[in-house]
């Protein structure tokens, strides 16, 4: 059936759409990890734009707010010299009561080679994939609770830049795991490269049902969890899980899981400190944490545009 | 109208037939089985050969909308099944006396089968005030249900039960506690994991199942529990009618079959309500409907239009349409969890009508003409063109599933016919 | 379909090639080795020819006008410029001109890091074919190779270069 087929491969195994990290191999995710690797150094010169992917149209279609996002997948597909067009769907037409299809036929109309698309509900991206013409490429910026691949994906590219190989880590994810999607990449991109130790650590009203199937230790201490650890990422919590009963306060979070100097003490002494953005400061993270040596968060967004010219590039010459 | 079925496999599980017989049907009734009644000539003769001859199929849970009832009972026919029991979440909702006459009358001139309505059992479904149970009664209801509404109000719940137990009405209630299954759309687990969907834990199907049973216990209302979806409530079934408490239970045909894990790449088809939940959950639902716990498979037909499944998993309306495939969806089960043929059959024949408390589902003499004539042994493809029901959205689009029928003979009137 | 391989010592060409760029090349010309085979040529031009030659290693697979044809190559390498181009004098050195796309592209990619005094063109084999205005300043030697025939230049574990011939793959 339709729905069980990997459809972000085409037939000779190269990568046609990137919807989820879950389900590509290794090969795929090295080769987008060293594709962007010589886009860093392009990143770095004067003149930061290649001719690349000159002709081509990427729409990058937000039916959910996110301005930080968007930006870098307009710079990254500039510096490719692709035409960019960036729509708040949120904002306009399905607002109006037009559908997500509706949206994509009109916009496919305009000859689309690329949507870059951004929505509120898991799994919008495939409904959307399995939709569009066969020579156009879909790029997940996030879908729901689901996955954020590119995100996932410029987590791992960061480790690697400054601990070289997976195969020896011990990398733990602190938080809101049940309502991210940055968790759920980060996870399948760690597994797959062969990272031994991955580990989870947050409140049980946080932790998704069977969480460990994924590969995951599960650890409710912060403490007990980040012993030994290599890398640390700290998920973003939103004001909005304070309203029911998923937490108290945002402060009680603070004090059990918010990342501290102290807590970071029981990491390995050169365990670096990942954290998507937007930070709450105070909430999740401490700034003398956020701000310190061991934070590799201003990185993350520098390589995030190298990573998303990297995916852009591959998509867009990938043989039918 | 005098037909006569000749030389086929008649297979009546309620009265312990399996044998090539004839099937002489008259003035709407079963005339005679074996050998013609005196002086007969028939004014159709079908021929069963190879075929297998049952009492037409009874579906405990078919959901018609106003406008698509004459296309459902069709599909309802080309399917098999004469008798349906329609939940009340119709539109206008069953809760007045005259909608149900309305919606009886409108069935019955389509000729097709047979439409026993479930009565409100509240207002508008809003689980707060009582609807008339005693009118509703006697304009045709044959129970009375929420349908997938929730009755949060657990002294309205114990009073509603009270009132229908002083009648003698059966109430038909979809256990799920509608604080544990909110916004969910896929069982809570490791597929929701993955997929970052809202889980429905299993225990929001046990919860309500246990507040049933509990304030049912003293007033001895009788119960029937719709579409069971976990192991642990087949036990929890299991138990209180070994207790000896008056209840019965349906699963619908699709929980015997799928798991969340074929949800796949978010398959909006797969969307359901109760979720497809685990394999061991798929096992005690199986092991349940074979020691009795569970008393007959429905097919909780609910058609979509198309833009309703259009959308991404968690937006889309659940619901499969379901009517016209449960007996291939039986046939197939019957191969896969070993069942008799003739005890398959009854799950959405004769118990599943004395779970209703209507009369269907035997070929006796005498009895209102009911009958499917199939073959068991021909395969179908699903495929949109295939489905005469309004709605294309079932999870088995693009299935081969065995069971052509034939012919389907309501109340002696021939109501489906495959062209030959 | 038999695939037919045939090597040849490529170490005259080489020399021959060398000893062209050492009569007439800048004593400060920076050799900017095209990956893989100019990267090579480059390195060897380097230790073997007089003068202070840079070097500089360009991958111009971000460059290319058939991304639609052919897809991004697997392995894309990071170019590594490790001075300032503005007003040098460059050699671009490659081992197969062919039709002149690549060449196309290396020049393109340098311009991208400032405007360099000039761009002279050394290559181990020119084998015609070519599609666009483009010639070599210094050639190892010119070979007719058939059109469905590649050619590539390899290194062996001594570092000594041979030329190989076979099909196009697909």
């Amino acid at each position: 059936m339709l729905s069980k087929k990997n459809i972000q491969l085409n037939e000779n195994g190269e990568l046609h759409h990137l919807l989820a990290i879950e389900g590509l191999p290794k090969r795929i995710l090295e080769r987008i990890l060293d594709t962007a690797e010589s886009f860093v150094g392009i990143n770095e010169r004067e003149m930061k734009v290649v001719p690349l992917l000159r002709g081509k149209s990427i729409f990058n279609v937000f039916f959910e707010n996110s301005t930080r996002t968007r930006t870098t997948f307009e710079i990254a597909a500039k510096r490719l010299s692709a035409d960019v067009v960036s729509l708040d769907v949120a904002r306009s037409s399905t607002s109006k009561g037009e559908s997500i299809l509706d949206t994509i036929a009109n916009l496919s109309a305009m000859h689309a080679d690329m949507f870059v698309v951004r929505h509120s509900a898991s799994g919008a991206p495939y409904l959307i994939a399995q939709n569009v013409a066969p020579h156009v490429h879909v790029v997940n910026a996030g879908d729901g609770r689901h996955e954020h691949p590119t995100q996932g994906l410029l987590d791992v590219f960061t480790i690697r830049k400054y601990k070289k190989q997976f195969n020896h880590l011990t990398v733990a994810i602190v938080g809101d795991i049940l309502h991210s999607r940055v968790a759920r990449s980060q996870i399948h991109a760690l597994t797959t490269l062969g990272v031994p130790e991955l580990r989870v650590i947050g409140p049980q009203t946080l932790l998704p049902a069977e969480i460990e199937r994924l590969g995951v230790r599960v650890f409710t201490s912060m403490e007990e969890g980040l012993r030994g650890v290599d890398v640390v990422t700290m998920l973003r919590l939103q004001n909005e899980r304070m309203n029911g009963a998923l937490l108290p306060s945002a402060s009680e979070y603070f004090s059990r899981y918010g990342l501290t100097p102290q807590k970071l003490a029981l990491a390995k002494p050169d365990a670096i400190v990942l954290h998507p953005g937007p930070m709450n400061r105070g909430v999740e993270i401490d700034s003398a944490v956020a701000d310190g040596a061991q934070s590799v968060i201003l990185p993350q967004v520098t390589y995030g545009i190298a990573i998303r010219m990297a995916v852009m590039a591959i998509l867009a010459g990938a043989t039918r | 109208m005098k037909i006569a079925i000749r030389n086929g496999r008649l297979i009546d599980p309620a009265n312990h037939v399996d044998q090539v017989a004839d099937v002489f049907i008259a003035a709407g009734k079963i005339a005679a089985i074996g050998s013609a009644p005196s002086d007969w000539h028939s004014n159709k003769e079908i021929n069963a050969q190879g075929l297998i001859v049952a009492p037409g199929l009874v579906d405990l849970s078919v959901h018609v909308k106003r406008g698509t009832l004459a296309t459902e009972l069709a599909a309802a026919a080309a399917g098999g099944v004469t008798s349906i029991v329609c939940p009340p979440d119709t539109d206008p909702v069953l809760d007045e006396p005259g909608l149900v006459d309305m919606l009886r009358m409108r069935a019955n001139a389509q000729h097709g089968a047979h439409l026993y309505p479930l009565g409100a059992l509240t207002k508008a479904l809003g689980g707060e005030q009582l609807a008339e149970l005693s009118k509703l009664a006697q304009a045709g209801c044959i129970g009375f249900s929420q349908a997938d509404a929730a009755i949060a109000d657990t002294q309205v719940l114990w009073r509603a039960m009270q009132y229908a137990a002083t009648f003698g009405f059966t109430l038909w209630l979809r256990p799920e506690d509608p604080y544990l299954s909110r916004e969910g759309a896929a069982h809570d687990g490791e597929v929701s994991s993955r997929l970052g969907l809202n889980g429905i834990p299993s225990s929001s199907e046990t919860v309500e199942i246990s507040r049933i049973i509990e304030i049912s216990r003293g007033t001895n209302v009788k119960c029937h529990l719709s579409k069971i979806s976990t192991a642990r409530g087949v036990e929890m079934i299991r138990a209180a009618k070994r207790e000896g408490l008056p209840i019965t239970a349906d699963v619908s045909i699709h929980h015997l079959h799928l798991t969340d894990i074929d949800i796949g790449h978010f398959n909006p088809n797969f969307r359901l309500s109760p979720p497809l939940r685990s394999l061991r959950d798929r096992d005690g639902l199986i092991a349940g409907l074979k020691d009795g716990t569970l008393d007959c498979v429905v097919s909780d037909h609910t058609p979509r239009p198309r833009e309703a499944k259009q959308v991404p998993f968690g937006e889309a309306a659940p619901g499969a349409t379901a009517v016209e495939l449960l007996l291939s969806l039986v046939l197939r089960l019957a191969e896969s969890a070993k069942l008799d043929l003739p005890d398959a059959l009854a799950m959405i024949g004769a118990r599943a009508a004395k779970t209703a408390g209507i009369a269907a589902g035997t070929l006796s003499v005498g009895v209102a003409a009911d009958v499917c004539v199939f073959d068991a042994g021909a395969y179908r493809h699903i495929t949109e063109a295939s489905l005469k029901s309004a709605g294309k959205n079932t999870p088995f689009m693009g299935y081969e599933l065995p069971g052509v029928v034939r012919a389907t003979i309501a109340a002696g009137h021939i109501a489906y016919e495959q062209a030959s | 379909m038999s695939v037919q391989k045939h090597q040849t010592d490529a170490e005259p060409l080489f020399n021959a090639l060398r000893d062209q760029m050492a009569a007439s090349i800048a004593y400060d010309a920076k050799l900017i080795g095209v990956y893989s085979g100019g990267a090579w040529l480059a390195e060897r031009l380097k230790a073997e020819l007089d003068g202070e030659h840079e070097l500089g290693f360009i991958d111009v697979a971000f460059y290319r006008d058939d991304l639609s044809m052919s897809g991004l190559k697997p392995t894309v390498r990071a170019t590594h410029i490790p001075f300032s181009v503005e007003g040098a004098h460059l050699v671009i050195v490659d081992d197969v001109l062919f039709t002149g796309r690549s060449i196309r592209a290396a020049i393109n990619t340098l311009f991208d890091y400032g405007r360099p005094a000039s761009i002279r063109l050394a290559v181990l084999v020119d084998r015609g074919g070519r599609e666009l205005p483009i010639a070599a300043d210094f050639v190892g030697d010119a070979l007719i190779v058939a059109a469905d025939q590649m050619l590539a230049l390899n290194r062996d574990e001594t570092g000594k270069l041979f030329l190989t011939m076979e099909p196009w793959k697909k």
